[in-house]
């Protein structure tokens, strides 16, 4: 699994301007160059499993950003409290209760989502990226830029799993947003949409060439 | 019967990995080598096997709506369900530790064998995936016992297999930017497709 970026701390500096650019660099750097799915290796699980259409992964997209963005910010507050051994089991019942409302959130407002994402609501606790940037991150910087690294994660991932269930969505069932895009005249003329797509071998052919066109633009290659 | 169809569905049909996608972080990071490979997929095994019975108990007994009228009956109005995932997830937490602890002390060998990777399954989604599998299918006791231990031999079955190839695909001249990741996704995907054959399969 490649490192996740740990940035050395923040010099105390009085009034370090709130972009400054090491601030933009943690903003920036994980949307592309260091994604947390595609490079980073992180929270793969759920970015396959809720992609098959672009309505739940933009929810699941929603969902990990305020989970994420919630426990940088609350871990990184308490880090000085929280002794180092049980640090582990604290950082779960934060993210626990963080998921928690969430689910309870989207029972309420939105329970066809709710249903569809099933049980991967809950594994967000598991989402490796949560606890990948609250062990690297959070737990040795201030409040602020933690709150900006989960930022630029959160929304890498977002990106990613929007553009799997946008290719999903189009190319299995011809709709985006639920919405037909291609036009009936194709059907007509004999094109049939990829059943695979909507399969869980579709997720994971999907990803391995996403994979592949990321990191060919970004330049990074693994060791054999 | 009904046990041995639901222990073969839980394997080939509904690979916990291939069809639902759980456990993908260490089964990408730990699939390098066969032998760690297997040792990973037997600590699984053994942990899914013990936390999702334990955590029926939980959830039958504390947690579900109406369960604590054992308590007193004016208790039976109160549903704790909305604790699940915190509850399941200090089971596990607590489970793993124990079970490592029990391990250290009675056998030196697959201590050494598994102890290792038994930290590294508290946030493997596979074991939390089972719990919730679980409770969203309403298993009885017994159920719950099989498709544990069953789901986790589905884990390691893929983990296993797909560790064999990447020790072979070290010899092929994979694209630079494939390398590792990429190549591994869609060598998954065809093992999917592969385990899909299953499907056809009415038990």
């Amino acid at each position: 699994m490649a490192d996740p970026k740990v940035l050395p701390q923040a010099p105390a500096i009085e009034r370090e301007p709130l972009f400054s650019p090491q601030n933009r660099t943690v903003l920036k750097d994980p949307l592309s160059d260091n994604n947390p799915i595609t490079i980073q290796v992180l929270g793969i699980c759920s970015a396959l499993a809720v992609t098959t259409q672009v309505k739940p992964s933009l929810v699941m997209g929603i969902a990990v950003v305020f989970v994420l963005v919630s426990a940088n910010l609350i871990i990184s507050l308490m880090r000085n409290l929280i002794p180092n051994n049980v640090r582990i089991i604290v950082q779960m019942t934060v993210v626990a209760s963080l998921v928690v409302v969430v689910d309870q959130v989207l029972k309420a407002y939105a329970f066809d989502v709710s249903r569809q994402l099933s049980v991967f609501v809950a594994l967000i606790i598991t989402n490796c990226i949560i606890m990948g940037r609250l062990e690297a991150f959070a737990m040795t910087n201030k409040p602020w830029p933690s709150v900006l690294d989960a930022l630029g994660n959160g929304i890498g991932y977002a990106l990613v799993i929007l553009a799997v269930g946008f290719c999903r969505e189009l190319f299995g069932s011809g709709k985006v947003f639920g919405v037909q895009i291609i036009p009936q005249a194709l059907y007509n003329a004999g094109y049939v949409d990829n059943g695979l797509m909507v399969l869980a071998p579709g997720a994971f052919i999907l990803m391995g060439l996403l994979i592949w066109a990321q990191r060919r633009m970004s330049g990074y290659a693994e060791e054999a | 019967m009904e046990l041995v169809n639901l222990a073969l569905k839980a394997i080939f049909v509904e690979n916990i990995l291939l069809a639902f996608f759980l456990g993908m972080c260490s089964f990408l990071a730990v699939s390098k080598q066969v032998k760690t490979a297997i040792g990973l997929g037997f600590a699984v095994i053994f942990v899914l096997g013990i936390t999702v019975p334990i955590n029926w108990v939980v959830h039958e007994f504390l947690l579900k709506s109406g369960s604590l009228a054992w308590v007193s009956p004016a208790m039976a109005e109160v549903d704790l369900s909305f604790l699940n995932f915190i509850a399941f997830i200090a089971v596990i937490a607590a489970m793993v530790q124990l079970v490592e602890m029990v391990i250290e002390k009675t056998s030196t060998g697959l201590y050494h064998a598994l102890g290792i990777y038994l930290p590294l399954i508290t946030v493997n989604c596979s074991i939390l995936g089972g719990s919730l599998f679980m409770v969203e299918r309403s298993y009885s006791f017994s159920e719950s016992v099989v498709f544990g231990l069953s789901s986790g031999v589905g884990w390691a079955l893929a983990i296993i297999a797909l560790a064999s190839i990447r020790e072979k695909i070290r010899y092929s001249n994979v694209p630079p930017a494939l390398r590792g990741l990429g190549i591994t996704m869609l060598l998954t995907g065809l093992m999917s497709i592969g385990f899909m054959a299953f499907s056809g399969i009415s038990l």
